[in-house]
């Protein structure tokens, strides 16, 4: 007979080694499945996983690259998070970043110098993800709507904003895109430290992490955003203005949206698409959940996420597999990720139904 | 007593939790039909998990089990209930927008077509013989407390239970509704079934049960025939030593008006009228008790003098020192703090209200002082020393302080948050409850403390569901009917009785 109950507490090694077991059953699961559908040696998949992820120098800067940018929209929505605010809106909180960034560098780059539209830039594509946020956040404050349905609301608005801008620039008329901007001068580019094009990124997001974990753990508007998230009653019993903080702390989440616009756009690819957030405002909340809402976690999880993404797309080239079966990879092992967690919070009896009642007095 | 089989007998019984805990060893029990028994013992005595065990939420250990003589397996409440257990938690599991017969019969496999007419009768004749009141086609939502309850034990009996587990039940009633809820499980006993009462108040114990089972620290320390023993006899088991039940009652010293409420008329978020032209005075150095029926007005009484409860008219006037005065309509509790009103309140829902669960001793510590200095980050000295203090002289039962507090035991819960509100030495202290669900030495505690603030000349307002405690620890009391002031009474010279009367009716004359 089996029987299912809740556990009060594990201790860290404990619940650390489930989750390595975890990583490595799936690793298993996923070698089986490999053998059994394609007939590859699975040792050899893995392989190229890695190599798809850390095969070349490039490769590497792009992997490292990729996880800045999930990590950096993972860091948008936490403090959201933690205070069960659902935004579900990271993707159209980037998208206006990065049209707010492409707009300064189209229709200013031959005004300013350099610097002032690398500026303007920065502050137009911080406060566009802000406002993408804030409109959500006051109607939550004020009339309690579903935050959940209005952000991923404000993603439709987003994308068809986009595209009706790339219309409106498309270079050269008529291909329904708009090409490199600046091409030719670079104005409005982020520069480049080193030669390096990804450094920049990646040191920016890796000071943000710092930064967002101090502000959750250590600053007294981080501990306002948890009381609220526990009880918006404790937090009004102690004089916390919950509609304040609400609209503060979503100001900050679509800001950093925004912000990761901002480097994708003036950062790397120098462009902007309907697709240039792909999809990392809905990753980025597994990756949030997954680390538990802690910044420091979420370097493992969106890394994690990363690696698997490209490795997955390594095997389906190298192997000429449909690049579902990447998918289906990846898919076995968040399965167990996740699933692991289930052990770590609940505990399985098996008794021995015949012995004990034997042995009853 | 022993020569009868037993309806229900636990053998050696043995539960830890996490491989730690022990909440229960070696425990044996039985329950026997047409008795009332009653579990009683101390917060975190292993009374509650005991139970869960036999009604299938828990699987022990060790141990055996027999129904009737009958070994068996309880895995699953399922299970338990084909047994014919059934429980009754503190908090119950209805579905808020169904009547009582649809909650009744949910979830039941009965062969043929739905039929709720045909349950409904069931129903009806459940409470015919039994004495409840309750009526099949009511919504839950429009229940009281009380009602809700007795929905859950006609669910129990209507499914056939024959041996009935009540944790707690008369923590959330009323006297009047107590008596009412005694008088059925009396008919149950009378009827055969086995009725097991989870509590800790001695009064009902005496009242009700016919056999006492004692649990300390899980374990299982003796029982008595409750006709041949005394409550004084019963804490001594409970506790393990002599514990002093008196309750002081020193008169105010040089008391001082401190806060003035006048003509408060507030209503509730779906414009219900919660209190009606509500006036009195509390006063420095006194326990001004608050005596109603459940949701007479005392939660929003206390909210409204908090800052968290919008008052429609009316004034609250705080009287400081030096004779100044304070309005404190229209202020949040920042602002009333700010104006130098050092207000604390130990509201009702500690959990949901005063504390946050998920946080530990320090963070919860800080709730009312993280704003302090001027710096953007949170000093956790300070807090943690406070944190430190409580545990220690409070005697809070916890591993560490960086435990959450949802893990402590309601009583240490209390002790955290009570220790929290009165570390500020506040001159008005507002109390909701503050010995609900706590065991006889938490509460004793709890009291003292109360009356440690009143010798400091703190204003206390103490809004009590037990009238007994009422009348021995306040001043005066002032006892509220439906939103309204039904009299104020000097607590030394008025009677239960009178309270009582005056809960249900204005002013509390007989005619």
């Amino acid at each position: 007979m089996i029987h299912i109950s809740k556990r009060k507490e594990m201790p860290m090694a404990q619940a650390a080694a489930i989750r390595l077991g975890a990583i490595a059953l799936a690793l298993v699961v996923c070698g089986i499945i490999t053998a059994i559908v394609t007939g590859l040696n699975p040792i050899k998949v893995y392989a190229s996983m890695l190599n798809g992820a850390f095969g070349s120098q490039r490769k590497i800067w792009i992997l490292l690259q990729e996880t800045a940018i999930l990590l950096c929209v993972s860091l948008a929505l936490t403090p959201a998070f933690r205070m069960k605010f659902w935004n579900l809106g990271g993707e159209g909180q980037i998208l206006v970043g990065g049209l707010a960034a492409a707009s300064v560098m189209i229709v200013w780059g031959s005004r300013f110098p350099n610097p002032v539209v690398i500026l303007l830039e920065i502050v137009a594509a911080i406060a566009a993800g802000a406002a993408w946020a804030l409109i959500p956040a006051i109607f939550k404050a004020k009339w309690n709507t579903n935050e959940t349905l209005f952000t991923l609301m404000m993603n439709y608005v987003a994308t068809q904003l986009v595209a009706y801008f790339v219309i409106k620039w498309e270079v050269p008329k008529g291909s329904g895109k708009i090409g490199i901007i600046n091409q030719s001068t670079e104005i409005g580019w982020l520069p480049q430290l080193g030669g390096y094009k990804y450094l920049l990124n990646i040191l920016l997001v890796a000071l943000l992490t710092v930064g967002m974990y101090i502000y959750l753990n250590y600053s007294k508007q981080g501990y306002e955003i948890s009381v609220v998230g526990e009880s918006t009653n404790t937090a009004r019993y102690v004089g916390i203005k919950v509609e304040r903080i609400i609209i503060r702390t979503l100001i900050i989440s679509g800001a950093i949206c925004g912000f990761a616009g901002l480097l994708l756009v003036g950062g790397t690819d120098h462009t902007i698409t309907t697709t240039i957030a792909g999809g990392r405002g809905f990753t980025a909340v597994m990756v949030a959940w997954l680390a538990q809402f802690n910044p420091a976690v979420m370097v493992g999880s969106s890394f994690l996420l990363e690696f698997m993404g490209r490795g997955a797309g390594e095997i389906s080239t190298a192997y000429s597999l449909n690049h579902s079966f990447g998918d289906i990879l990846t898919g076995i092992i968040l399965f167990f990720i996740i699933g692991c967690e289930f052990f770590i919070n609940y505990q399985i009896h098996l008794s021995k139904k015949g012995k004990e009642a034997e042995s009853g007095v | 007593m022993s020569d009868r089989q037993p309806a229900v007998r636990m053998r050696g019984i043995t539960k830890e939790f996490a491989g730690k805990v022990v909440a229960n060893k070696d425990v044996n029990l039985d329950i026997y039909r047409g008795e009332i028994l009653a579990l009683l013992g101390e917060n975190g005595s292993g009374k509650t998990t005991l139970m869960n065990m036999l009604s299938g939420i828990y699987y022990p250990d060790h141990g055996s089990i027999e129904i009737d003589g009958k070994h068996v397996t309880i895995g699953s409440p399922k299970d338990a209930f084909d047994h014919g257990i059934g429980m009754i938690h503190q908090h119950f599991k209805l579905v808020n927008v169904f009547t009582a017969a649809e909650n009744i019969v949910l979830g039941l496999k009965d062969k043929g077509k739905f039929d709720l007419a045909a349950a409904s009768e069931r129903i009806t004749e459940i409470c015919r013989t039994y004495g409840f009141d309750v009526d099949p086609n009511q919504k839950v939502y429009n229940m009281s407390v009380s009602q809700k309850q007795t929905v859950e034990i006609v669910k129990l009996l209507y499914r056939g239970a024959e041996i009935l587990i009540l944790d707690e039940p008369t923590a959330v009633l009323t006297p009047q509704e107590t008596d009412k809820l005694f008088a059925v499980l009396r008919n149950m006993r009378d009827d055969g079934k086995a009725i097991i009462i989870i509590t800790h108040k001695l009064n009902e114990v005496k009242d009700i049960s016919d056999r006492v089972v004692v649990l300390r620290k899980g374990e299982y320390v003796g029982e008595m025939l409750t006709s041949e023993s005394t409550t004084e006899e019963m804490t001594t088991m409970m506790v393990g030593r002599q514990v002093e039940l008196n309750i002081d009652r020193p008169r105010p010293v040089n008391p001082k008006r401190r806060i003035r409420v006048h003509g408060l008329t507030v209503r509730n978020s779906e414009g219900i009228l919660k209190l009606d032209n509500v006036s009195f005075s509390v006063y420095s150095g006194e326990i001004l008790g608050v005596a109603g029926i459940s949701g007479s007005g005392q939660k929003e009484l206390l909210e409204a003098i908090a800052g968290l409860q919008p008052v429609e008219i009316g004034s609250i006037e705080y009287v400081n020192d030096d004779g100044t005065i304070d309005q404190l309509i229209g202020k949040d509790p920042l602002e009333i703090a700010s104006l130098g009103v050092a207000l604390s309140f130990v509201p009702e829902d500690r959990l949901g209200m005063g504390l946050v669960g998920s946080m530990d001793l320090t963070d919860n510590m800080m709730l009312r002082s993280f704003r302090d200095g001027i710096s953007p980050f949170t000093d956790r000295k300070a807090p943690k020393e406070l944190a430190e203090k409580v545990v220690e002289e409070l005697e809070v039962n916890t591993s560490s302080i960086e435990t959450p507090v949802r893990r402590l035991s309601g009583g240490n819960v209390q002790k955290v948050l009570v220790g929290r509100e009165i570390s500020s030495s506040p001159t008005v202290l507002l109390t909701a409850y503050a010995v609900r669900g706590l065991d006889v030495n938490s509460s004793y505690m709890i009291y003292d403390l109360i009356n440690k603030q009143k010798a400091n000349g703190t204003a206390v307002v103490f809004v009590g569901e037990d009238l007994d405690v009422l009348l021995e620890l306040c001043d005066r009391i002032l006892v509220l009917c439906g939103g309204k002031v039904s009299g104020i009474v000097d607590g030394r010279y008025t009677s239960k009785k009178e309270v009582g009367l005056m809960m249900t009716k204005l002013g509390g004359g007989e005619g």
